[in-house]
């Protein structure tokens, strides 16, 4: 029942991040010209929320390193994700192997 | 969640910080607490750290057409408590601050005052509600989390309002509109999170039952069945 539990859970996550990418559409580029970005940082759009409520705001301190292009920003989000990701497959693969080994033991106990 | 580099003003900047600094101090003193206490607990801990690496590198879309990420601090909290998830969620914020220019030093202090406090005390206090009133352990962790995870972000929504109220409506306009960027984006992450937190959960039961009863967060009779 666990395992069945997981299995539908981990296939309401798939959907949940599939659904989004169908239904959202590219609106068609506006009258300038420019086009229209979508599935952008919620984070960078405060920007233009903050710009529209303090025009007059700026900025007082700038980050000290940036990553130098967004491929080398995704690398950095993606050595994040692995590192953690590593860590917790490793701290499984212990479990899984010391609940096994536990089971055998009593096991061997009982006869 | 993140506040970018530079975009709160000094006076709050400062506020946030000075805010966080005692949560962070306690976490690092409880952390230390339990390791002394039970060393073995410190892979556990480790998972949860990791946890949260993982989950905030994570940006997902969402149904507002734009993306964001949950912040994976459910799980350090329901198992270690509140406090512990300060200085955990400051390391997550400070790697994505210096390397990533995600987030930024300046706003380092309200950011973790979001993500790593207010989401676990939500967190904890969620789940032991839940348990109180006999909530099957999976709709209680699901319910910590994912309410941790939104409440995060009305966090975010409220800092900067706070910061930049709106000329005519004040608070209550400004909350009302980086809600609507925030908080609204995050409602199906946090329904993500919720359920990526009971997945790794239930693994934890299922092959370390005894860590966990030793933490509290299950009971001796569960760990049977």
């Amino acid at each position: 029942m666990k395992r069945y539990q997981n299995m539908l859970m981990m296939t309401a996550v798939v959907l949940l991040l599939a659904i989004p990418l169908f239904m959202i559409r590219k609106p068609a580029p506006g009258t300038d010209g420019k086009e229209v970005k979508i599935f952008q940082g919620a984070d960078d759009q405060t920007k233009d929320v903050i710009g529209k409520l303090a025009p007059g705001y700026k900025p007082w301190f700038k980050p000290i390193m940036e990553p130098p292009s967004g491929e080398i920003g995704s690398l950095l989000f993606a050595l994040q994700a692995a590192l953690g990701a590593g860590f917790i497959g490793y701290y499984l693969g212990i479990s899984v192997t010391r609940a096994k080994i536990r089971r055998e033991l009593d096991k061997g106990a009982e006869c | 969640m993140h506040i970018m580099e530079g975009f709160l003003p000094v006076k709050h900047a400062i506020g946030w910080s000075i805010a966080s600094a005692p949560f962070v101090a306690y976490g690092l003193y409880s952390i230390n607490k339990k390791i002394k206490e039970k060393p073995e607990q410190r892979m556990l801990l480790g998972v949860a750290a990791a946890f949260t690496f993982v989950l905030s590198a994570l940006k997902m879309p969402s149904v507002t057409g734009s993306c964001s990420h949950p912040t994976g601090t459910g799980l350090g909290a329901i198992l270690f408590g509140p406090a512990a998830m300060a200085p955990i969620g400051m390391v997550v914020l400070l790697f994505q601050a210096i390397l990533l220019a995600h987030g930024g030093l300046t706003t380092l202090g309200a950011n973790i005052f979001s993500m790593a406090i207010v989401g676990p005390f939500a967190a904890t206090a969620i789940y032991r509600l839940a348990r109180t009133a006999r909530t099957p352990f999976g709709i209680s962790v699901f319910l910590a989390a994912s309410v941790a995870d939104l409440l995060t972000y009305v966090t975010t929504s409220a800092q900067l309002a706070l910061a930049f109220p709106d000329p005519a409506g004040g608070f209550t306009a400004s909350f009302a509109k980086f809600a609507a960027v925030f908080a609204l984006t995050q409602i199906p992450l946090a329904i993500t999170e919720g359920f990526l937190t009971v997945i790794i959960f239930n693994s934890l039961a299922r092959f370390n039952p005894r860590e966990l009863n030793e933490l509290n967060v299950v009971t001796a009779r569960e760990v049977e069945a």
